[in-house]
């Protein structure tokens, strides 16, 4: 492309031949208003709002639409003339004709001195600028959006005007559409995410989250159009630098270890089972994790503890033991949810003017500090309720509560029923295993309890380790803890991977199995059956031999030898002989 | 006096045994007929051993392993597992009820389990009655002086 040189109200300027007028008044700074424009899309030209004066400096000139008129060589261009201003303001004028409620048009119509239009107020809301049918076509790619009809029937429609699953429910024409005609509708079978009710929605690229490493975003194919149309790719458009990856995919690396800490923590709760609770039915009603996000400075909500509709509650109930303590799902407790119950009401009192009332079965404030802390938040004037929350129901009641709750508990305490009413509940849901521990605990060759958590060799003498060598255990993976006993045995998790890592040698148990060469027939019986690969056939000698630093002990190949030629130390036949013997003796 | 099973259990080390630990610990109660025999896998369970039990007058055995796919030595546990059916038809040849031999999948957290196991078993057993040998003994083979060396060492 060649550039040219153009005019525009005077200042000289460098384009490219055939780029349009629009964009070249824009990067001079000079202000054009448009309604159908959009960067990455072609222009249509279909507003007429962006009129301007094209001539070439020798008399003759006409009125152009700046969006889709090509630069040529000499073009002289006058954005502000009377025969522009009239142009644009008739045009808008017909737009308002047309469509007299539209925010956009209003805003224009003041700034153009329109009091009434000519020719009648309509109450119609899209002014046909095609922006949503050109998105879906060419940005997103999912054609699900066309012109319908002819002349004054004109319109944007879906196929046949029904629900398309061409519609990949992106919001692409809802968030182009400059007059609000386009919005996004609860369709009734798309589950929304109680995340995305109360914080808000993720982008389909974003950071992991604010201290995530390395600090850069991610594209979330589920939701990126991309990787559900082929199209708009818009974030490498706008990407300064070219970062945008489409083709980074996830990659398999082997490495060589020496042990392993199994660090996989816990998961929350879902509380939806829980009827009672109303979780995802009441936006209101958020669990424990919810709460500290939006409480998070960095958060969707700056910190600000707010209500769905934007509101400071009023009033705050914190359930304890949602989950946990509890014979229907777990029957432990998860042990930090009391304090952090605390910790929040403190912050409501803080950061609010709000009413928190916590209902708990039991208080544990077990830890160093912790009765301290509960018994100062005793006096800060929160309500701790002994009695656990039975049920949450939307105050129906009274005038001016509609949306707000009512949390219904027996007062153990005083023996009585009552009904509390709050605007927010917080629900303190038990920490869980990992879906996938047990899955995780076989590919490790650890076992897991009947709670789900990684099970350690002994629960006194070594709580550390489990009863594969080499693997340790840090954190919630073992058992619902708090953060400075994850630590703690967080470092002890190091320092025994440390110590064995240092030590270039292993303790080996005196327990293995030896072939007694002169009793063995060769027949390798034994070599399929060991899972080590500890026995291997010395075909000089033509009998097997067993490996003893491979050697697990187990005693399969002992039990197998039809020969009766493998010993398994510490348990000999002899051995399991006189034990039997003894003990029918 | 009534009629109290002998019970011979083979537990593995890593599942039955600690399970057995943990039902001990929680103090479950349940009967004492079964004496435990600690193996480091029930793969390690040799047919003989059985036979070497009943022969010895036990009434019954139970065979107690990890749950399949969760061996602490991968497969072992599959090992017993092919083992136990054709010892049984051993025991069958023999004239040995073959209720008298079970294998049960324990796990390290199911105390509770093992408990359930011992209780059910040896009710089968008293059931069963007192095993009754007919005119055959079963004597271990006289193991070489080396076979005892060994095992000592």
């Amino acid at each position: 492309m060649s550039m040219i040189k153009i005019k525009i109200d005077g200042h000289q300027v460098e384009a490219e031949e055939g780029s349009f007028v629009l964009e070249a008044a824009r990067n001079l700074g000079i202000y054009i208003p448009t309604l159908c424009y959009y960067p990455y899309m072609t222009p249509y030209a279909a507003c007429r709002i962006c009129a301007v004066e094209a001539g070439d400096g020798k008399g003759w000139s006409k009125i152009v639409t700046s969006c889709n008129y090509p630069a040529w060589d000499g073009l002289e261009i006058l954005t502000s003339t009377p025969r522009v201003m009239n142009a644009r303001r008739v045009n808008l004028e017909m737009l308002l004709s047309r469509c007299a409620p539209v925010p956009v048009l209003q805003q224009l119509a003041e700034q153009f001195g329109i009091v009434k239009p000519r020719w009648g107020s309509g109450e119609d809301t899209c002014i046909l600028c095609g922006l949503c049918v050109r998105v879906c076509d060419e940005v997103v790619g999912a054609h699900a959006l066309a012109f319908g009809e002819r002349g004054i029937y004109r319109n944007v429609v879906t196929p046949f005007g029904q629900q398309s699953d061409d519609c990949i429910l992106c919001g692409a024409c809802a968030k182009v559409c400059p007059t609000g005609h386009i919005t996004m509708e609860e369709i009734s079978n798309r589950e929304l995410v109680h995340n995305e009710m109360t914080l808000g929605p993720n982008s389909a690229i974003s950071l992991p989250f604010r201290q995530a490493v390395p600090n850069v975003p991610v594209i979330n194919p589920e939701h990126c159009i991309h990787f559900n149309t082929g199209g708009c790719k818009v974030c490498s458009k706008v990407c300064p630098k070219d970062c945008i990856n489409y083709d980074d995919t996830d990659t398999f690396e082997e490495i060589e270890i020496g042990a392993v800490i199994m660090a996989t923590g816990f998961d929350n709760f879902d509380p939806t089972p829980m009827k009672q609770y109303g979780y995802s039915r009441y936006p209101n009603v958020i669990t424990a994790e919810e709460f500290e996000v939006m409480n998070n400075a960095a958060g969707p909500t700056g910190g600000k503890i707010l209500l769905e509709n934007g509101e400071e509650p009023r009033a705050i109930a914190i359930l304890h033991c949602i989950g946990s303590r509890d014979e229907n799902y777990h029957k432990y407790c998860s042990r930090v949810c009391c304090m952090y119950a605390f910790k929040f009401s403190h912050l409501v009192k803080e950061k609010t003017s709000a009413e928190v009332y916590q209902l708990y079965i039991d208080i544990r404030s077990f830890g160093k500090g912790y009765e301290e802390f509960y018994q100062r938040i005793l006096h800060e004037d929160v309500n701790v309720i002994r009695g656990k929350g039975a049920e949450i129901v939307p105050s129906g009641y009274a005038r001016g509560s509609e949306g707000h709750l009512l949390v219904r508990c027996e007062d153990t305490l005083i023996g009585k029923w009552r009904e509390i009413p709050v605007d927010m509940v917080i629900l303190c849901t038990a920490l869980e295993a990992r879906k996938d521990a047990k899955e995780t605990g076989r590919k490790f060759n650890i076992s897991t309890g009947a709670d789900g958590w990684f099970i350690e060799a002994h629960p006194k003498l070594a709580p550390v380790s489990t009863t594969t060598d080499g693997i340790y255990l840090a954190g919630a993976c073992q058992g619902a803890k708090d953060i400075p006993d994850t630590v703690a045995q967080g470092g002890a998790a190091a320092s025994h991977a440390m110590k064995l890592l240092c030590q270039g040698e292993i303790l080996m148990d005196a327990a293995c199995a030896t072939v007694m060469e002169e009793y063995c027939s060769g027949c390798r019986i034994c070599n399929d059956l060991c899972s080590y690969n500890a026995i291997e056939f010395l075909e000089d000698k033509k009998v097997s031999s067993i490996n003893s630093a491979m050697c697990k002990a187990c005693g399969t190949c002992v039990a197998a030898c039809p020969s009766g030629a493998i010993v398994g130390k510490h348990f000999t036949d002899q051995q399991i002989f006189a034990q039997i013997e003894g003990m029918l003796s | 006096m009534s009629f109290e099973p002998k019970i011979i259990g083979f537990l593995c080390n890593w599942c039955s045994y600690t399970g057995a630990d943990l039902a001990g610990t929680a103090r479950m109660k349940y009967p004492p007929n079964v004496i435990s025999i600690r193996v480091m896998c029930s793969g390690r369970v040799d047919p003989s051993f059985v036979l070497d039990a009943f022969s010895k007058g036990a009434d019954g055995v139970l065979v107690c392993g990890c749950h399949p796919g969760d061996c602490h030595y991968v497969e072992g546990n599959y090992k017993c597992m092919r083992r136990i059916p054709l010892t049984l038809k051993i025991l069958e040849s023999f004239g040995i009820d073959k209720g008298r031999l079970r294998l049960e999948w324990v796990s390290a957290s199911e105390g509770a389990r093992f408990q359930e196991v011992i209780k059910e078993f040896t009710e089968q057993i008293r059931a069963l009655g007192p095993l009754q040998l007919k005119e055959w003994t079963f004597e271990p083979p006289k193991e070489s002086e080396h076979m005892i060396e060994m095992g000592r060492a």
